[in-house]
């Protein structure tokens, strides 16, 4: 690649520019094909009508994104504290670990769906608490995994001198260990940011309530039988842009933190 | 009629180091240090001087023998490894004040110690820096003075400035020895550079390729201050010479 080329590439506004218009491409493709079909709105509204939808449904609908992102934020909250704390569990105890760790795996790999339905008989029709449980099995592994990893690669030199100078359990933890794992926890943060909305949204799915306080899934859900396309894209508008939104905020908290030292964040040499 | 020696600062007697696949790394290595000495372990790698170094800090355990540190070191030995070994996420200062830290000492009331350290090893400026922002050299000097801001008796050096160009690491070995004049720390520098023994070292001991025993113990008799116009001078070469004839036979 040339200089002059590469140069465009790096470009910030390139960087904005060049997916904003492959949106644009694919919008106006959507909005051509729907009228030039004449395709009914109950099987594909057009980009148009679903932002109009938007409009008018706008405040009901955020009124139940509302809903889902509280229970997103204390799942992954909580799926952070305790993740961390499990996993400095883990890095002090050998025994700990091996005795559990095969748990958590097996707590990741099944399928929320599918434990979704005993969580809601368990919590008593308890739909936050329900979600929130759902959510945070979701969520808290990959704060575990990474974190742990961090925990146990802190540089073997510099072990070995906090142990020349007596260092306490806790002074290693907190001068060593625990700086050596933030970028590995920050990394597992982020998925994990992710994965409790996710979380929340399968299980408002399985959940189904009647009652008034209803997330943004069960309105996705109730506007599909009732096949109202648009007001479900319009829905499903709104949660990718909140999984987005969540996904930048990590990720610019992670660079504030790392700002001054992580190779992951340091500008690239020219 | 015998002269009484000082006891010496360090003393190892028949040091035996077998690692967990059988390996032989030391084979009964015996060595007394005295207080205030400079002292280089020379050898080809594999030799084992990085293992006995860690032994003598009490980072590893000796298979067999004795060491009988002075009036105990805990606590007074200086590590600096052949990396800088630095925490990238803290900066220059607070890597310093490491080793006071967890001895909790609180950072005002040592305050004045790390900058007179930092000041010592030409790091005055560079107090708020981070290790990557610093180069080879300069990421040393920090490791260096993280050792010393403790003003340790007994000062270990694994290698130290192996990666560094000859330029820097000319120069850091002279400002080595001129902290050592002023401070007289008892210092183990261990090294494959028959030119940085001989100008560094008041004592130079030659140890064999695996096992690592031994070979040869030659007394530097070249007058302090070392500066660098001492490169190029012939009692300098004819030491250097003789070392590296043991270091051959010691190869051999």
């Amino acid at each position: 690649m040339n200089g002059a080329l590469r140069q465009v590439f790096s470009n910030r506004w390139f960087r904005v520019l060049a997916p904003a218009a492959v949106g644009m491409l694919f919008l106006c493709g959507w909005e051509g094909i729907v009228r030039w079909y004449e395709i009914p709105p109950y099987i594909l509204p057009s980009p148009v009508l679903v932002g109009e939808t938007l409009w008018t449904d706008g405040g009901s609908l955020v009124g139940s994104l509302w809903i889902t992102l509280r229970v997103t934020a204390v799942a992954f909250a909580s799926a952070v504290i305790l993740g961390v704390l499990i996993a400095v569990l883990f890095s002090q105890s050998r025994l700990l670990e091996t005795s559990l760790f095969p748990y958590a795996i097996a707590l990741q790999v099944t399928p929320v769906v599918s434990i979704a339905p005993l969580i809601i008989v368990w919590t008593r029709g308890d739909y936050f608490l329900a979600l929130l449980i759902c959510a945070w099995i979701v969520a808290f592994f990959p704060v575990v995994a990474n974190t742990t990893l961090g925990l146990r690669s802190v540089d073997r030199n510099l072990a070995a001198l906090f142990r020349l100078y007596g260092a306490s359990r806790w002074q290693i933890l907190r001068h060593l260990q625990l700086p050596t794992a933030l970028p590995f926890f920050l990394a597992g943060a982020r998925i994990s940011g992710g994965l409790a909305l996710v979380g929340v949204v399968v299980s408002e799915f399985v959940a189904e309530t009647g009652g008034a306080e209803t997330g943004l899934a069960a309105r996705i859900l109730e506007a599909s039988y009732r096949l109202e396309i648009a007001r479900e894209m319009a829905a499903l508008v709104l949660l990718s842009l909140s999984g987005i939104t969540i996904y930048f905020v990590l990720d610019g908290i992670s660079r504030l933190l790392l700002s001054h030292w992580h190779e992951s964040v340091l500008p690239a040499d020219d | 009629m015998q002269v009484l020696e000082p006891a010496p600062l360090l003393s190892l007697a028949g040091i035996v180091k077998v690692f967990r696949d059988g390996t032989r790394a030391l084979d009964g290595v015996s060595l007394d240090v005295a207080e205030g000495a400079f002292v280089s372990l020379l050898g080809p790698s594999g030799c084992g001087k990085s293992t006995l170094l860690r032994i003598i800090a009490g980072l590893a355990e000796p298979s067999a023998g004795t060491i009988e540190g002075g009036q105990g070191l805990t606590g007074q030995i200086g590590f600096v490894f052949q990396e800088p070994t630095l925490m990238p996420w803290a900066t220059v200062s607070e890597n310093v004040y490491l080793p006071l830290r967890i001895k909790g000492r609180p950072r005002a009331e040592v305050e004045g110690r790390i900058a007179r350290t930092l000041e010592g090893l030409g790091l005055r400026g560079f107090e708020r820096a981070y290790p990557r922002q610093l180069s080879g050299g300069m990421r040393m000097r920090v490791s260096i003075a993280r050792a010393l801001v403790t003003s340790p008796r007994l000062l270990l050096l694994d290698e130290p400035f192996a990666a560094l160009d000859e330029i820097t690491r000319f120069r850091l070995n002279e400002d080595l020895l001129r902290l050592w004049q002023e401070q007289r720390w008892t210092v183990i520098f261990v090294t494959h550079s028959v030119f940085e023994s001989v100008f560094l070292a008041s004592r130079v001991v030659v140890m064999t390729q695996r096992p690592g025993r031994i070979s040869a113990d030659l007394p530097i008799a070249l007058p302090y201050p070392r500066e660098g116009a001492l490169r190029t001078a012939p009692d300098y070469m004819a030491l250097c010479r003789t070392v590296s004839a043991r270091l051959g036979e010691a190869m051999a």
